[in-house]
């Protein structure tokens, strides 16, 4: 089995269970991939032996969209539970979740919501974030998420918000910077205030994926995650930018909806590939 | 305790009844309409849960189509969002509301037909637990004295469908084999789900061995379970129900003691 951490330079994409065949049987030229965490929890049968054939190819990803880490609600103990188990079989190079919550009543409402920044709801993710790492035995990567409304009741920036749980609980960050980008389309700000923000040592991986546009009820754009379309040509600048920031981080192409071939998503991983080479070569981050 | 968040609470009140305010605190850059974007959530979370459900009920949902499927799956969601965030757990509730729902009441083999799709899908996750070969258990068959008093665990990817209705062979006219125009509707049939290999299999029973297996999986003595199958089917056949078991790979444990399996 594969154990060793993929190279700064490393690219990757989430595994789809339609790609698994031709995963296994062609090995294509990708340093890991990403799992859904809640779709690995299952009791048995084949979708879970085909995932540990995966991981004796290639290095995992686990990424987790259930843990409501910004809910009021306690965290769910028995799906921590389910996590460490998961973790332990699978021996993940990363596991991260969402600045979001999802849980509410004891009904999860599968989808991203958000919260509002301010000194309550930091403390309650840090409490959170504290409770996964000593349950899990490792670091987290926290995700900034796309959002579509904002709150009266936010008194800091989420840059702020994200380096300051950075801070106290020592978690890393994932920075997805097509969340980034919808976020700062959809609240007309500059994206950059939000990546210039982070702590550049704290950040452990990079999401890459498309969006749809919309209107919102001025007529403004309203960008919407999908991950539905290839990463736009926007979100791509936004990467090599953020690359001469940060320096390379292991990236991964995202695709959840209309999902093309294997090779498109593979060649999509080359393209953020060679920017991730073209920032190794010329490095501006500190 | 759980904590008060009114923002949280006003979310989960609003997300599923758009006639219903926004949660507090709600605000957009632009000073614009904020319901625009907080139908956003609203359409994830109707959308994206019921694709969850519609990827589990190929055939229930060609027998209502897409849109009627889809208006049911949000009449069902409203009362029954998922308890956990492990989706292919999602849905098991769906074939009791089918039968209670009122616009479904003139297809009453569709609870039954979602049975069985939503047991294909249990079956295809189940636990994996090595199925007792012919030659495991040679010398019990050899042994005809203690058959009687044996109790047997069946795998935990079965699962046993009895309905009043012809679901297999509505469930297999979607797959390809025979005309749905052929089937008849009113014809009770019976059916194992099964995991066989990799693949999820629905096989056809006869009343016989379909009742004979109820027993069997209530935890009933073989003995037992072959004089209920013979008091209703004279011709009733106990090596061929035992050895339809066991070529499925449906026997996990076999307990010749009579004790319960553990």
């Amino acid at each position: 089995m594969t154990t060793i951490a993929p190279p700064a330079a490393a690219v990757g994409i989430g595994l789809k269970t339609r790609h698994v065949p031709e995963v296994i049987d062609l090995k294509p030229t990708l340093d890991f991939f990403e799992v859904h965490a809640e779709n690995c929890m299952v009791a048995g049968g084949p979708a879970l032996r085909q995932l540990a054939e995966v991981r004796e190819r290639f290095p995992l990803s686990i990424h987790g969209v259930g843990l409501s880490i910004g809910g009021a609600a306690p965290l769910d103990q028995r799906h921590l539970d389910r996590l460490a188990t998961l973790l332990q079989r699978f021996e993940p190079v990363w596991f991260s979740e969402h600045l979001a919550w999802s849980s509410h009543g004891g009904a999860f409402y599968n989808d991203l919501l958000p919260l509002p920044y301010n000194t309550e709801t930091l403390a309650r993710v840090c409490d959170h974030i504290d409770a996964v790492q000593e349950r899990l035995g490792q670091r987290l990567l926290l995700e900034n998420p796309s959002t579509y409304v904002e709150f009266a009741a936010s008194t800091m920036d989420e840059g702020r918000f994200l380096a300051e749980v950075a801070a106290r609980t020592g978690c890393g960050l994932l920075l997805d910077v097509n969340n980034a980008y919808i976020s700062a389309v959809d609240h007309g700000r500059d994206p950059w205030d939000l990546i210039a923000a982070l702590p550049v040592a704290a950040v452990g991986e990079i999401h890459l994926a498309g969006f749809a546009e919309d209107r919102d009820g001025a007529g403004d754009r309203l960008l919407i995650d999908t991950h539905g379309t290839p990463v736009a040509e926007a979100v791509w600048d936004l990467f090599r930018r953020t690359l001469r920031h940060l320096g390379p981080r292991p990236t991964l192409i995202e695709r959840d909806q209309a999902i093309p071939p294997l090779a498109i998503l593979v060649a999509e991983a080359e393209r953020a590939r060679s920017a991730l080479l073209d920032a190794a070569a010329w490095p501006e981050a500190a | 305790m759980i904590p008060q968040d009114p923002i949280q609470a006003g979310f989960a009140n609003a997300l599923l009844a758009p006639e219903r305010p926004l949660p507090p605190q709600v605000v957009t850059w632009n000073g614009s309409d904020p319901t625009v974007r907080f139908d956003v959530y609203r359409n994830n979370v109707v959308v994206s849960l019921t694709e969850a459900l519609a990827d589990g009920f190929p055939v229930t949902r060609a027998l209502v189509g897409e849109t009627f499927f889809a208006a049911m799956a949000r009449c069902f969601l409203a009362e029954h969002l998922p308890d956990s965030p492990i989706l292919t757990d999602y849905g098991d509730a769906l074939p009791d509301f089918i039968a209670a729902f009122p616009p479904t009441r003139g297809l009453p083999y569709l609870p039954d037909v979602a049975r069985l799709e939503r047991a294909r899908v249990r079956a295809y996750h189940a636990a994996d637990a090595r199925a007792l070969t012919a030659q495991d258990l040679a010398h019990h068959l050899a042994d005809p004295q203690r058959l009687p008093a044996t109790r047997l665990a069946l795998h935990p990817a079965w699962t046993l469908h009895v309905s009043e209705y012809a679901i297999v062979s509505l469930w297999a006219a979607h797959q390809g084999q025979g005309r749905i125009e052929d089937v008849d509707l009113r014809r009770a049939e019976s059916a194992l789900v099964l995991r066989d290999g990799d693949a999820v299999q629905v096989l056809p029973l006869s009343s016989a061995i379909a009742g004979f297996f109820a027993t069997l999986a209530a935890g009933l003595p073989l003995g037992v379970a072959a004089e209920i199958a013979a008091a209703t089917t004279p011709d009733f056949d106990l090596t061929q129900a035992l050895a339809l078991l066991i070529h499925h790979g449906g026997i996990a444990a076999w307990q010749p003691s009579g004790e319960p399996p553990a």
